[in-house]
């Protein structure tokens, strides 16, 4: 319907405001509120809140990746954590290394090596000295994974719920793999203590509060590049291989490639999450990335509202900052509001938050049109102009 | 060491507590003077009973001689003396008329004014009964104990062993008397060959032959005759002497004759050959009980993803459901039944544990899953919401640790094959569950009315809805009935694994394997699956570690589908 144009319009223009509005917040507000506010007033953001938000806002570059896949594309992966958890332990190896002699056993090695008595870092340990490998392996690996995982799967047409659970096998294998010593990648506790990055102290709040404008610019640039390959031509063709594949396959597209870019790209962007997900909370474990953190991010997405990408920064956000508040507060109903969470958002609102506030916005603008009246055209013409 | 102080108890209130004794006593001794015509029946041999009465001696190098003469006999009739001997529980009885002679003292009983000892006899320690048929109290005054110093006490110890081992060779539980045969081997002394071979005699138990002719063998092995060594050596290779392994790998390297170094060397190999069958045959039997579990648990999933296209992530939490039954009928049996009949809870914990899982997964089908028909994705992630609220509520309400579920008698022990190869009741009935499972759902799927309902269903949903088949229905029916399988699978699984809240979490990821691999629709491609993929699992357990193992399994099932991408649903919705 041609005059549904214009409503489409302004809501896309509201949208865009209130997204530069939540980016100047996130980047610049908020960190400066931190450095600046004086402790205690209502204007101070605490050192704790940042490095909390710093954390949200990396789950939230994953969750736009997942948002990628799955509400554009249709690939629901159950294996994301394992991507974000790859990405972690590169910068996690890195930030290992650069404890150096200040560990535990003043050692050379990584404190839990010596304690596996492990003589030599082992090989694969040794580039990450180098702080641009590090960067560019905590991208490049899980794209690299992504992407023979997404070919294998993609090319024999393995998709929907056997996607899922092949994604999610690969969780429980990555999860396994993880926990043992002999890979070196510090067992059941993960890798923790780190002191320095680029030679700054990971302990100072400027640290700290530089990580998080990295992670909140990150995060921009992040939704910058989702919006651009969802506008795009071919984000025209991952919505169509979500809604008929079989007829993009028979228009002469090859839909398995198409996937297994998506993948790749979202994989690279959960590597990234990772990436600044460990210097900021100082640790990494298998436990992050099993099958059960692995399915949590999808219901981020779930709750924020799929096929939106902001719905995945506000799903990200709002569940772990329930998450966070719920675990301290009533830990033994965090599980509950979770699995209710997944029942009632996809019984109940299949487009999550914004799609409800979407919904509601529209709503509230037909009854402003409505009490407007159809006897005054011009006012719509007006509003229609206005929009041009 | 039991003393034996004694105050005297009125002969009515011994009489009450005893009454058990009583009956035994008359039924073991008859009628009449009851130890005088034991005494006259004794059937010990005179040069025995010349040794007993040296016991009584001043001469304390005498006694340890005559001690020593007595267990060095290693006659089974002799342990109940030997024992009281060391124990300090023989006396010399003096009764009130009549002649003085060696007992036996039980424990005395010390209740009123004076003390008394029940009597039984040194052969076979049968008690003794008084000439009015009730069991033979004597007072402590008439009784002398005939003490055994420390060192007549280290003297006889080992033969005491050994006749214990021996007297365990009569035993009639077939298991003590394998144990038996080869505690003696261990002691390995030639003289116990005689006993070994008496045993073999009476042995009917073909597991019991064998234990009795490795004991044998292996003693042998230690005989300073290099011709005995070399026979014992081949004889432990041919019935694959699985407990001389060590010992004869020793005699390999060491023994001083050539030929007894070969034939322990040819022996070694049979052995070794023969272990590596038999591990086979274990990883096989292994992989199957795995499979089975999976079988049970793909089972029901398969159903239901077949029918509806729902996957069913709760399907482990089910699976918890059906455990946590089976604990809460074990524990009602433990409350209300007499306990003889603990052994039956496991019977009715089986349809208690199907009808809960199938019950909660009907209530699912109604409440939630029937709105989201047609989006597996989304039934995917709803279900997994209730996996997470029903397994924090069982935490909640059982605690977070694991439960602890019982077997019931008949399922403890194991069916021996083979020699060294054993295959556990429980496991057997496991296997044995998942077979019946398997054909009873195959019997409903294709031998009865809601079966061919089910199916057709699956096949066409639109068009049986139109013939006048009320799907709705069918697909609560099929839901519950999956449900009711995994909850089967649970009290199975309770048999041989933990039971907590995260039970169903270690098995739902290999039984969707199970049933991607095995696709859709189709009992058979579970069935191959499920016990394929349990196999393999234990198969590459021994080479290379559990986790790797499934590593591996991932990655073999990703190419499997490479190469089968038929076997997928996925065909099936091509042209939706």
């Amino acid at each position: 319907m041609p005059h549904e144009a214009p409503a489409d319009r302004a809501e896309r223009r509201i949208g865009g405001a209130a997204l530069a509005a939540a980016a100047l917040w996130f980047v610049v507000a908020m960190p400066s509120l931190n450095a600046f506010g004086t402790p205690g007033s209502f204007f101070h953001v605490s050192d704790f809140t940042l490095n909390l938000f710093g954390k949200f806002l990396a789950y939230a570059i994953l969750a736009l990746g997942l948002d990628l896949i799955w509400g554009f594309t249709g690939i629901l992966s159950l294996g994301h954590g394992v991507f974000f958890g790859l990405g972690a332990y590169c910068m996690g190896m890195y930030l290992t290394l650069g404890i150096g002699g200040e560990g535990v056993y003043q050692s050379r090695l990584p404190d839990f090596m010596v304690w596996n008595r492990v003589k030599e870092l082992p090989l694969f340990w040794e580039p990450f000295h180098s702080f641009l490998f590090t960067s560019l392996a905590a991208a490049l690996a899980p794209g690299a994974l992504a992407a023979a995982f997404g070919f294998l799967a993609f090319r024999t047409r393995v998709r929907g719920v056997y996607f899922a659970i092949i994604t999610q096998a690969l969780a429980l294998c990555a999860w396994l793999v993880l926990n043992r010593n002999e890979v070196n990648l510090g067992g059941t506790n993960g890798l923790t203590n780190f002191k320095k990055i680029l030679g700054f102290a990971l302990a100072e709040a400027s640290t700290q509060r530089g990580l998080y404008v990295v992670t909140a610019l990150a995060l921009c640039g992040a939704y910058l590049l989702c919006r651009w390959i969802a506008d795009s031509r071919a984000g025209k063709i991952l919505l169509a291989i979500r809604d008929a594949e079989s007829r993009v396959l028979y228009s002469g597209y090859t839909p398995a490639n198409y996937k297994a870019f998506v993948f790749t790209v979202s994989a690279m962007l959960a590597g990234v999450a990772g990436a600044l997900y460990a210097p900021q909370v100082g640790i990494i474990t298998p436990g992050r990335i099993g099958v059960l953190p692995s399915i949590e991010m999808v219901i981020w997405v779930a709750v924020g509202g799929r096929g939106s990408l902001i719905g995945a920064v506000v799903g990200a956000v709002g569940v772990n900052w329930a998450r966070s508040w719920l675990t301290s507060s009533y830990p033994d109903y965090w599980l509950y509001f979770l699995g209710g969470a997944f029942i009632l958002v996809v019984r109940f609102f299949p487009d999550g938050i914004v799609g409800a506030a979407r919904g509601a916005l529209r709503k509230l603008r037909r009854r402003a049109r409505a009490s407007a009246g159809p006897e005054s055209p011009s006012s719509r013409r007006g509003e229609a102009g206005g929009e041009a | 060491m039991r003393r034996a102080g004694m105050a005297a108890i009125p002969r009515g209130a011994a009489l009450g507590c005893l009454a058990p004794c009583v009956l035994a006593s008359v039924l073991a001794s008859g009628f009449g003077l009851a130890w005088e015509r034991e005494a006259r029946a004794g059937t010990f041999s005179p040069e025995i009973r010349a040794e007993i009465a040296q016991l009584e001696s001043r001469d304390g190098k005498t006694r340890r001689r005559a001690a020593l003469a007595l267990a060095k006999r290693l006659d089974p009739k002799l342990l109940p003396l030997l024992l009281a001997l060391r124990e300090g529980g023989l006396y010399r009885w003096r009764p009130a008329s009549g002649r003085a002679r060696i007992v036996i003292g039980g424990d005395a009983l010390t209740r009123g004014g004076e003390e008394r000892v029940p009597l039984f006899s040194i052969q076979e320690k049968k008690p003794l009964a008084s000439p009015d048929r009730k069991p033979l109290l004597a007072p402590a005054g008439q009784l002398a104990e005939i003490r055994a110093g420390r060192r007549i006490r280290r003297a006889i110890r080992p033969y005491i062993t050994r006749l214990r081992s021996a007297a365990q060779l009569r035993s009639a539980d077939p298991n003590a008397r394998r144990a038996a045969a080869t505690r003696l081997a261990r002691v390995g002394d030639q003289t116990l060959i005689p006993l070994l071979d008496g045993a073999l005699k009476d042995e009917a138990h073909w597991l019991g032959r064998h234990a009795l002719v490795e004991a044998k063998a292996l003693i042998r092995l230690k005989s300073p005759d290099p011709g005995q060594r070399r026979a014992a050596a081949a004889v432990l290779g041919e019935i694959r002497g699985l407990n001389a392994l060590s010992e004869l790998r020793r005699q390999a390297k060491e023994d001083a004759a050539r030929s007894a170094r070969e034939a322990a060397r040819e022996a070694v190999g049979e052995i070794e050959r023969y272990l590596g069958w038999t591990s086979v045959l274990g990883v096989l039997f292994r992989g199957l009980s795995l499979g089975s579990i999976l079988l049970l648990m793909a089972l029901g999933l398969a159903v239901v993803f077949g029918l509806m296209g729902v996957i069913n992530m709760a399907h482990g939490e089910l699976m918890m459901l059906g455990a946590y039954a089976a604990f809460l009928v074990q524990g009602a049996f433990i409350a209300h039944f007499p306990e003889n009949y603990f052994g039956w809870y496991f019977l009715a914990a089986l349809p208690a544990a199907f009808l809960a899982s199938a019950l909660m997964g009907w209530l699912m089908e109604a409440s939630i899953i029937r709105h989201l028909y047609g989006r597996p994705l989304e039934t995917l992630l709803t279900t997994w919401g209730i996996s997470l609220i029903l397994r924090q509520a069982v935490r909640q309400a059982f605690g977070a640790q694991n439960v602890d579920v019982k077997s019931p008698g008949w399922l403890s022990g194991g069916y021996h094959l083979m020699v060294g190869v054993q295959f556990p009741y429980n496991r057997l009935f496991v296997i044995a569950l998942a077979a019946l499972c398997v054909a009873g759902a195959y019997g409903l799927l294709f031998r009865t009315r809601a079966g061919l309902r089910i199916r057709a269903v699956t096949q066409n949903r639109g068009m049986s809805a139109c013939l006048g088949v009320r799907s709705r229905r069918v697909d609560a029916g099929a839901f519950a009935f999956g449900a009711g399988l995994a909850g089967l699978a649970g009290a199975a699984l309770s048999q041989i694994g933990n039971v907590g809240p995260d039970l169903g979490q270690n098995y739902i990821v290999d039984s969707f394997m199970v049933v991607v691999t095995g696709g859709v629709g189709k009992i058979l491609g579970t069935i191959v699956a499920g016990l394929g993929i349990g196999g393999m699992n234990k198969a590459l357990e021994p080479a290379m570690g559990a986790v790797f193992g499934k590593v591996v399994i991932l990655a073999l099932v990703i190419l499997f589908l490479q190469r089968r991408p038929e076997g997928l649903f996925a065909i099936r919705t091509r042209g939706a």
